[in-house]
């Protein structure tokens, strides 16, 4: 048997979307820009798929939600077109940002940084969440961009964006949200909760690689990052990319009709497991399951280096993930980890398991088995658990992190 | 960046299949204790280096012979990832058999020659390299404990890049003898900072006493000294275009001539001369001098002296000398 826990990296592609798909490559192949009928043969797939996306987001007819080549895009958008708008072209400087967002926004910024602009990286507490009144103290009359993740890769955690949202109206700030790990995961209603820009990204919930898009609220200005052939009401340039839309907008309605059903089957699998997993000693997961999304588990295990645990479980059979390896050049403690304020000692042990609506509870018990035995193995081997005690003046000190 | 580097490399197929052995089955893992070892007159030896809160710890242990000095068994335990378990498990491995004063010897590279399964193609990715590294470590760790002495006392120089074992008189030497000028030409030409990059700048997976960038811009502004010091030798023996010299050293040439061949007639006279400054005019190099004291105002001033300083300057360093007192 093999199992694929690592979801929150990306999703298999549903047979379904696939088959939907399929007609747009050698049929139907026209370029929608075009007059001829090759052309707007495939009008009605991508009003289709508009429509799907409008529905599961319930995005006001008002708003826009443009596609665009994948999240990072809609990131990088969102950021560089305000810091052209606001702050080149504005009376602004300031960005608000977290800790813990991913690489496509924290990059950005520290590009951003280069030129000039200030960024404040909100840390999180030690549920691994950002607080809304946080967001409130650092917000000042120049700040241009509140932006902050919906919920996090790395731990599932939840953040108050329906707040944080109230929080920017009021204070006349625009609010971006890195929704990726939320839509298609939770119930996103842009209609309930006021976010200005929301990104995300179709291989996330069961669709391609290669699409995402970018929620706009209100048609709002926002300089295009893409410039070219006007494509999308000339704000996000770049030939139609037809299969894949029409394969996204398949794959969110797929996610998101009878999303609480879908939520309780996959949260009832995901708490066996981490009921299961926390019963070996000296374990703890990160932060409360009522506030995480019901598909993830970042879970810590003593004595256990992750990358280590990662290689037994691949012995297994079982894709998973951490957010540390030993010794490598990028990928040093688990940044979540630090951030939350977890030991020094634990930043190095986290293993995330994250499940899709395809994770069957045979797979579960497997993976649960395999789990144990693993730790099993690395903890006799593990000089955390060694009982013969060093000579003396044999002992390491402990490291500083880093 | 190229083709090749645009997919990236699998960090764990780039592992040797011995590392890969090892990993799943290390053979010398376990512990040794105390009691027993004493019940057959040996002495136990115990050394931690790492912590789990830098992401890897190992624990060596040894069983010697006091008799012979030789290290007759050995064990570890070890937190971290796949070539740190299988690192541990070959260092063990070349320990056994070995005196104290032999496995001191033990380096890093050694074990990751271990670990190949062919000798030419490494075991472990290079960011992997320095998993060993921590084997190299805790030997010498060991051996200071048995000794009596302290660890660091095995090392004859200064290790800089631990993963290649390069030397601090290494680089400067080599950035020296081939005008390097990046730290990419000192990778290629030396290794070091090739592995796990943490001693390259500050802010990698280690913090380091000597980095890189620090030895580079240092050597460099030495091979700048050097060069400028060899310039102006050049100079007062005569050799080197003073054309082509800063003005720095235009002036310093011109005083150095002015100093040996004129200065000395003009203080019997009660004179003396300073450089105002040099410019370089279409065809000419003027030297623009103030005479001092005595000559201020004396008649040759401007005439004989002046004609013998111009023309000592054009012999020694130009025929497009001209001096014009102010």
């Amino acid at each position: 048997m093999q199992v694929y826990l690592d979801n929150n990296a990306t999703t298999m592609c549903d047979p379904l979307v696939v088959e939907a798909m399929q007609p747009y490559f050698s049929e139907v192949y026209g370029n929608p820009n075009s007059l001829h009928k090759f052309g707007t043969a495939s009008h009605p797939a991508i009003a289709k798929a508009i429509d799907q996306v409008y529905t599961a987001l319930n995005a006001a007819d008002a708003d826009d939600i443009i596609f665009t080549s994948c999240a990072t895009e809609s990131n990088n958008w969102v950021l560089q077109s305000v810091f052209t708008d606001h702050i080149v072209n504005g009376d602004k400087n300031h960005i608000v940002t977290t800790e813990v967002e991913h690489p496509s926004v924290l990059s950005t910024c520290k590009f951003l940084e280069e030129q000039g602009v200030k960024v404040t990286y909100l840390p999180v507490n030690d549920q691994g969440t950002v607080e809304a009144h946080t967001v409130k103290s650092f917000i000042t009359e120049k700040t241009a961009l509140v932006s902050v993740m919906w919920a996090s890769n790395e731990t599932g955690m939840i953040n108050p964006i329906a707040e944080i949202g109230e929080i920017c109206k009021e204070k006349g700030v625009l609010f971006h949200s890195d929704g990726v790990q939320a839509v298609g995961k939770i119930p996103v209603d842009l209609q309930a909760v006021h976010v200005d820009f929301l990104s995300f990204s179709a291989h996330k919930f069961h669709g391609p690689k290669g699409v995402g898009a970018l929620y706009i609220k209100d048609s709002q200005p926002l300089s295009p990052l893409l410039h070219g052939g006007e494509q999308m009401n000339g704000r996000r340039s770049g030939t139609l990319n037809v299969p894949y839309i029409v394969g996204m907008g398949l794959a969110i309605e797929l996610a998101t009709k009878n999303i609480e059903n879908t939520m309780a089957k996959i949260r009832a699998k995901r708490d066996h497991l981490e009921d299961e997993l926390v019963k070996l000693s000296e374990t703890f997961v990160v932060g409360d399951r009522e506030n995480r999304t019901p598909n993830t588990i970042l879970i810590s295990i003593r004595g256990v280096e992750g990358e280590g645990m990662l290689w037994d479980l691949n012995n297994g059979q079982i894709g998973a993930s951490t957010g540390s390896a030993c010794a490598s050049e990028d990928l040093e403690a688990n940044t979540v980890m630090l951030a939350i304020g977890a030991d020094n000692e634990l930043a190095h042990t986290g293993i995330r398991l994250s499940l899709s609506r395809f994770t069957t509870d045979e797979e579960i018990e497997y993976t649960i088995n395999h789990f144990k035995e693993a730790v099993a193995r690395l903890r006799a081997i593990s000089s955390s658990f060694a009982k013969q005690a060093p000579t003396k003046g044999g002992e390491a000190q402990a490291c500083e992190m880093h | 960046m190229a083709k090749a580097d645009i997919l990236g490399d699998s960090l764990w197929d780039a592992y040797s299949d011995k590392v890969t052995t090892l990993m799943n089955n290390p053979l010398h893992q376990g512990e040794l204790f105390q009691g027993e070892v004493e019940k057959r007159g040996h002495k136990l030896i115990v050394a931690d280096f790492g912590a789990e809160s830098c992401g890897d710890a190992v624990r060596l242990y040894w069983e010697i012979d006091p008799a012979t000095d030789k290290i007759v068994n050995s064990k570890f335990k070890s937190f971290g990832c796949g070539t740190a378990i299988a690192s541990s498990d070959v260092m063990t491995e070349l320990c056994i058999g070995k005196t104290v004063q032999e496995a001191v010897k033990i380096t890093n590279i050694d074990v990751e020659l271990a670990l190949r399964d062919t000798p030419d193609v490494p075991a472990v990715p290079p960011q992997k390299m320095h998993c060993s590294v921590m084997a190299y470590d805790v030997i010498k760790k060991a051996a200071g404990l048995y000794m009596g002495v302290d660890a660091e006392s095995f090392e004859e120089e200064i290790i800089v890049c631990e993963c290649a074992r390069v030397s601090l008189g290494t680089l400067q030497e080599v950035i020296k003898l081939n005008d390097l000028h990046t730290i990419e030409e000192i990778t290629d030409y030396t290794k070091a900072g090739g592995f796990c990059k943490s001693c390259i700048k500050p802010g990698g997976h280690e913090a380091r006493e000597y980095y890189l960038v620090d030895i580079l811009a240092d050597t460099r502004k030495e091979m700048d000294e050097e060069k400028m010091k060899a310039a102006a030798d050049a100079q007062a023996a005569g050799g080197g275009k003073f054309e082509e010299m800063t003005l720095v050293q235009q002036i310093k040439a011109v005083d150095a001539i002015i100093d040996e061949n004129v200065r000395q007639f003009l203080i019997m006279d009660g004179g003396d001369m300073e450089i105002i400054d040099i410019k370089k005019a279409d065809d000419y190099i003027d030297i623009y001098i103030r005479y001092l004291g005595a000559c201020n105002g004396c008649s040759s001033s401007a005439t004989g002296t002046l004609y013998a300083i111009e023309s000592t300057l054009k012999e020694k360093l130009s025929s497009n000398i001209r001096v014009l007192p102010i």
